[in-house]
């Protein structure tokens, strides 16, 4: 019963949105998008652009049942690259995030810890990923473990930053009251200042997700077998443009349901926000 | 033995010549100096003073969030802090209304009015939101329990929250301008939901603002502070007996008692003023 209100509620939201002209000004975004490259590549094929992979072509091997460079959606082989990629995204953030959010939460929470850590930390954030790449394959054994280090790393700065810019951005009042209610050390850290850092870190994951994104295509091209960095770095070598764009487009495709993915997450974690924002409207 | 029904009022506070400055050397300002003064038990005082003058300071002190560098201050006759002791502990007899209210926003209102019992471990979370339902419903706040803060007018976040700290049954409420930010229609309805908790809990309340229409329409008594450093100038009693509804403003007495205490602020701001503009640049 919940879930068909649920349903309905949600087709009573989309029908206005429909009315809006906010749908068909992205759909017409796209077009736009897909006209001028038909136009500049394909049919002009204009100076810079005549060496571009045209959209007839791409679309045309994207969806074949037999590609001519052996990659399209009816061949295995591209849905290894995209799950390799996935999985190694996956661990990375996973690991990131589980070694992020309480570094975050302690260098916030605590002055102490923030003083040990926090200068190291803030030398070592602004070191491009693509920099580390020699020392995570010395590192590392294997071609598999560096890949998702560099993918790591980029993504624990962005979620341990953002948690600890989480916590400071808590209003003090909160933890005053709590304290004034009797809440120990602990309780107010459990009551308080994790979930009012809550929004600064899921800010901050959904950075990380994509941050996550462009240091695995980077790794993936320097090092590892599979995954869609390595097939537009193959690609490239190779000469088979098309299979470029196609792994491009499914990157910004993967990337951005991952992005989507952290976002539903922490409006459902964050009830209390969304309703907030809403309640806010109405008012 | 019979309980009587009338608890021996409790929240007496002795402020004893309480210092307090910030800063160092050249820079050394005196936020409080010498100050010494009564909160009787179960009764509402209100202190009123110019801005900056270290109202807030005296609060933060008694709630034991900050410390004094000299003086002591009593609750009930035990020592909160003194010689020896810079800073009370903070405790849940003594808990802070907040200038801009302070209701935690991830949790729904009732689960902010079961906080206080819950977190000490005098309840069960149950019993401690059964008790909260018992107390919103009775301050009229029933219909709110299961929304969040968010969700709620700043008027009625404001009623929640004393509420929130009446469930500890603290011997003193510590309000820092609760109602600074509201409009002066919903200030005036707050004013009379204030009174009307507090004539059903006879807690003590100390009650900073700078707005005297609304010190001399709440408090029994009503102190008067001077510019940095504070203490107090002037104690003006409110012989207007509760319960008092808004029809009081036409009294007489009750704008002799305003304009009293405007006459003791105005000299105090204007020597605030005064004193300013010869700390400013030339």
């Amino acid at each position: 019963m919940a879930n068909v209100r649920a349903l309905l509620l949600r087709l009573e939201r989309l029908v206005p949105w429909l009315k809006s002209p906010m749908p068909y000004l992205a759909v017409a975004g796209y077009g736009l998008f897909l006209l001028s490259w038909y136009l500049l590549v394909d049919v002009f094929a204009l100076g810079r652009f005549s060496r571009m992979p045209g959209l007839g072509s791409i679309v045309h091997e994207w969806l074949s049942v037999d590609p001519a460079y052996g990659v399209s959606i009816h061949t295995p082989i591209y849905y290894q690259h995209i799950l390799t990629s996935l999985g190694r995204v996956g661990l990375a953030f996973a690991l990131a995030t589980a070694l992020g959010v309480p570094l975050g939460l302690l260098l916030g929470w605590s002055p102490t810890v923030k003083e040990y850590v926090f200068p190291l930390f803030e030398m070592l954030r602004p070191i491009p990923i693509l920099a580390w790449v020699p020392l995570a394959i010395i590192m590392f054994a294997g071609s598999e473990t560096p890949v998702v280090f560099l993918t790591f790393l980029a993504s624990f700065f962005a979620t341990t930053l953002n948690t600890l810019l989480g916590v400071r951005s808590i209003d003090p009042s909160f933890i005053l009251a709590a304290r004034c209610l009797g809440a120990s050390r602990t309780q107010v850290f459990r009551h308080v200042i994790v979930p009012g850092a809550l929004p600064f870190i899921f800010t901050g994951l959904q950075i990380s997700v994509g941050v996550a994104w462009f240091s695995l295509v980077a790794a993936e091209m320097v090092s590892g077998q599979f995954g869609l960095g390595y097939l537009i770095n193959t690609s490239y070598t190779m000469v088979q443009y098309p299979t470029i764009a196609i792994a491009m487009l499914t990157l910004g495709l993967v990337g951005y349901s991952t992005s989507a993915a952290v976002r539903v997450a922490g409006d459902r974690i964050m009830r209390w926000r969304k309703r907030e924002l809403t309640g806010a409207g109405r008012a | 033995m019979t309980p009587s029904l009338e608890p021996s009022p409790r929240g007496a506070i002795r402020i004893d010549g309480a210092v307090k400055s910030y800063g160092h050397g050249v820079a050394r300002t005196l936020a409080v100096d010498d100050c010494s003064f009564d909160v009787n038990a179960g009764e509402i005082c209100v202190v009123v003073g110019p801005s900056g003058c270290g109202k807030t300071t005296l609060l933060g002190a008694i709630a034991g969030f900050q410390s004094l560098d000299g003086g002591s201050i009593r609750l009930d006759g035990r020592m909160l802090c003194g010689p020896g002791r810079p800073r009370a502990e903070v405790g849940s007899d003594r808990i802070v209304v907040f200038q801009d209210g302070a209701l935690l926003p991830w949790k729904t209102n009732l689960d902010n009015v079961a906080f206080g019992p819950t977190v000490q471990g005098t309840l069960s979370r149950a019993a401690a939101r059964d008790k909260a339902r018992g107390m919103l419903a009775d301050a009229g706040l029933g219909g709110y329990e299961d929304v969040y803060p968010g969700q709620t007018s700043s008027g009625v976040r404001r009623r929640i929250e004393i509420v929130r700290a009446l469930m500890n049954d603290p011997a003193v409420l510590l309000l820092d301008e609760p109602y600074r930010a509201l409009d002066a229609l919903t200030k005036s309805v707050m004013h009379e939901s204030l009174l009307e908790l507090y004539l059903r809990s006879r807690v003590t309340i100390f009650f900073i603002t700078h707005d005297l229409e609304e010190a001399v329409f709440l408090g029994r008594r009503v102190v008067v502070m001077t510019a940095r450093p504070c203490r107090p100038k002037a104690i003006l009693d409110v012989d207007i007996p509760y319960p008092r509804t808004y029809d009081i403003v036409g009294e007489r007495r009750y704008r002799e008692l305003v304009q009293e205490a405007a006459a003791a602020v105005h000299e105090e701001a204007r020597r605030a003023f005064d004193v300013g503009d010869k700390e400013g640049p030339q």
